[in-house]
């Protein structure tokens, strides 16, 4: 069991790091996707009996991150028909070192901090840190108002990772309530991300200037 | 009880998105606010209504902010009545529902004692009060709701790592893991010691990204610049003390655990490092509105700094949230009047704003004397009773640099405060038809007196309140 999910999670890895490294903006948006999808299957790795609430939690979650975020997000990137993002503040190849010692760094993090006993030998809590650099990375490295919220996307699935630690700790509602939380606030900052582009023109957060000492 | 104030305003908002009439919409806020603050004094005379579920518990230092944020809500909701005449052209319809949504989604965070619910809660606090920003739809608007979005989603996102860090500090531990806030404080001394530093210094950064520490507090001064007064207002004294409140929660808990050096540095760094951040900006500030953000920021430094101080400065601690809260509305609700009155907000056409509006003017003025510590106004007493704290706990430098600090800060505050307040209007000031009506200068008159009446002489309930939420951080409750 423990073999499969480390390889899940490993896979999870790999796409942080095509996150990383490609400039269409469109398969980005898909890759993460299919993360939030694999990540649904790891509390079936972990958790021999599966109960009501871990299913609906799981079938919850791919819905959300699998497909609805994702509709939203492609439409609206069809509206401001934008296709690559050009030009980020560190290039791509120079995106996945730094994502690579990212996650280098994120084992030697997890490295120190003490397991429980039936954690041992997962992958989970490196992953989890290394996947929340990576978010970091993306919402600092782009400036396409979209690919910052990819960036908070792929964050926040880290997150997600850590959580399967702690089933019994976060209930039913109160883990509907976070995924409500996720939903719509991509759902309003994608409404945002539309007025931008009609003010400005352009999805480019260097636009959004004004503001400054 | 707990679902009561939590439904109620919801409900409220929902009947706003349907309501028809653009002209009589505003009246649901005082509506529900008069009802609210009913409700709220109800609750608070009876501590059997107290305890709703295992969930949902108004402890006292949630007693605390509950007050707090229901007055300067209905204060705000006639306000805004008078404000949105004002704004006619536009409609208010989602303005009104998410101010009655903000004040459903701040019941559940102070009811909240399960820290998992309570950060679902302080998240929909930041979505909900995102369209409040991008009221007046310029292009500086939205640039302004963008930065508060991303970097408040970013925060909150890392407080929601802490809270599972702290969940799992407890099954590290070898206990079951659980977030309800009675169980992990009963298991915090046997709590695993790396997890939960790490547990706090995201959920600092998280929560204090939410109330705008520095170095986190960058979408403040634009968030609070473009805002309406009265938006500015529910921010400065709503939204952070929410935030403010999931703090104390986890300072409670590294008490409980025995952690007070390891928090205690830390929060005096964050504290003393924002007051210096803010004094900083404020030199020199020509936009009015983004001083009273820098203001902002140097007040969440000074409740951080006196937790980190603790024990004798808790009290004072505690009545900041008060008085900060209710100066803020001062301030912000009377440089909304003068924004209006000039249709500007730089000094250099905004001037003269006592002869122009006498009372908006004295009310700025006021509230500037009242913020910045001065006598005989609440924050004094605060202000006073965290220095007071520093000296018996023989922290010299860190009471030595708050004075300094708070010297800075009036200095700079002062320079614009009295250049937008004392002299004639420039030549090239815009004229507007503005002049304070009842409905926008009334609610400002009543929270300065307030304010004042603080300063004087504090309220024997509040008292008894205060000293609760003090007994209660420090677990002899």
């Amino acid at each position: 069991m423990t073999d499969l999910l480390n390889a899940v999670l490993v896979i999870i890895l790999v796409m942080n790091l095509f996150a990383l490294g490609t400039s269409r903006i469109n398969a980005v948006i898909r890759t993460v996707a299919i993360q939030g999808i694999l990540l649904g299957i790891i509390p079936l790795l972990i958790h021999k009996h599966l109960t009501i609430p871990v299913a609906i939690m799981i079938i919850v979650a791919v819905v959300i991150k699998g497909t609805v975020i994702p509709t939203i997000m492609i439409r609206a990137l069809r509206d401001a028909q934008i296709k690559r993002e050009v030009e980020p503040l560190i290039g791509f190849l120079p995106s996945i070192i730094l994502g690579a010692m990212a996650t280098a760094f994120a084992l030697l993090i997890a490295g120190q901090l003490p397991l429980a006993s039936q954690h041992y030998g997962t992958l989970l809590v490196p992953t989890s840190i290394a996947t929340v650099f990576v978010g970091f990375i993306l919402l600092v490295t782009r400036y396409k108002a979209i690919s910052q919220v990819i960036g908070y996307l792929v964050l926040e699935n880290g997150i997600f990772i850590f959580s399967m630690l702690l089933v019994e700790a976060m209930p039913l509602i109160v883990e509907m309530g976070v995924m409500l939380d996720l939903f719509v606030g991509i759902f309003v900052t994608c409404i945002i991300i539309n007025h931008i582009n009609q003010a400005f023109s352009s999805m480019d957060t260097r636009h959004l200037v004004s503001l400054k000492e | 009880m707990a679902f009561i104030m939590i439904l109620f305003p919801l409900m409220m908002a929902a009947i706003a998105l349907a309501f028809p009439s653009n002209r009589l919409r505003p009246w649901l806020l005082p509506l529900t606010a008069v009802i609210y603050s009913a409700t709220t004094v109800f609750v608070l005379m009876r501590p059997e209504l107290m305890v709703t579920a295992k969930w949902l518990i108004l402890d006292p230092p949630g007693r605390i902010v509950l007050l707090v944020v229901s007055t300067l809500f209905l204060f705000c909701s006639f306000y805004t009545v008078g404000y949105l005449q004002y704004r006619k052209e536009r409609s208010n319809r989602v303005f009104c529902a998410c101010l009655l949504g903000f004040l459903g989604i701040m019941s559940i965070v102070v009811w909240s004692h399960h820290l998992g619910l309570m950060w679902v809660a302080i998240e929909a606090t930041t979505l909900v009060t995102a369209p409040l920003i991008y009221f007046n739809r310029t292009q500086r608007s939205i640039e302004a709701t963008w930065k508060y979005l991303m970097v408040g989603s970013v925060g909150i996102a890392l407080a929601l790592l802490g809270t599972f860090f702290l969940a799992y500090s407890s099954l590290q531990a070898g206990l079951e893991s659980t977030l309800t806030f009675e169980d992990v404080l009963q298991n915090a001394p046997l709590l695993s010691k790396p997890w939960l530093h790490a547990a706090f210094i995201l959920l600092l950064v998280g929560y204090g990204t939410k109330m705008g520490l520095a170095p986190m507090h960058t979408w403040k001064p634009e968030v609070y610049g473009e805002v309406p007064g009265v938006v500015g207002a529910i921010f400065a004294g709503g939204v952070t003390s929410c935030a403010f409140l999931a703090i104390l929660r986890i300072y409670q808990i590294c008490l409980a655990a025995g952690e007070y050096a390891y928090v205690s540095r830390l929060l005096l760094f964050m504290g003393l490092f924002s007051m210096i951040v803010a004094g900083l900006f404020m030199v020199n500030q020509r936009d009015f509105k983004r001083m009273l953000a820098y203001s902002s920021v140097e007040h969440m430094g000074i409740l951080v700094l006196g937790l980190g101080i603790g024990g004798p400065a808790l009290f004072g601690t505690l009545l900041h949230i008060v008085t900060n809260g209710l100066t803020k509305g001062v301030l912000f609700l009377s440089s909304g009047n003068i924004h209006r009155a000039y249709d500007s907000k730089s000094t250099d056409v905004v001037r003269g704003a006592m002869r122009r509006l006498p009372l908006s003017g004295t009310l700025f003025l006021a509230g500037f004397l009242a913020i910045t510590g001065s006598p005989p106004f609440g924050p004094f007493i605060s202000e006073f009773a965290i220095l007071n704290g520093a000296f018996a706990t023989g922290r010299f430098v860190t009471a030595g640099l708050f004075l300094a600090l708070l010297l800075l800060v009036f200095i700079g505050m002062g320079a614009t405060v009295l250049t937008v307040v004392q002299g004639r209007s420039p030549a090239n000031a815009n004229n507007t038809p503005y002049r304070d009506g009842f409905l926008t200068a009334a609610p400002v008159v009543i929270l300065m007196v307030m304010v004042l009446l603080i300063g004087l002489y504090i309220p024997a309930p509040l008292v008894t309140m205060l000293k609760d939420a003090v007994s209660f951080l420090e677990g002899r409750l």
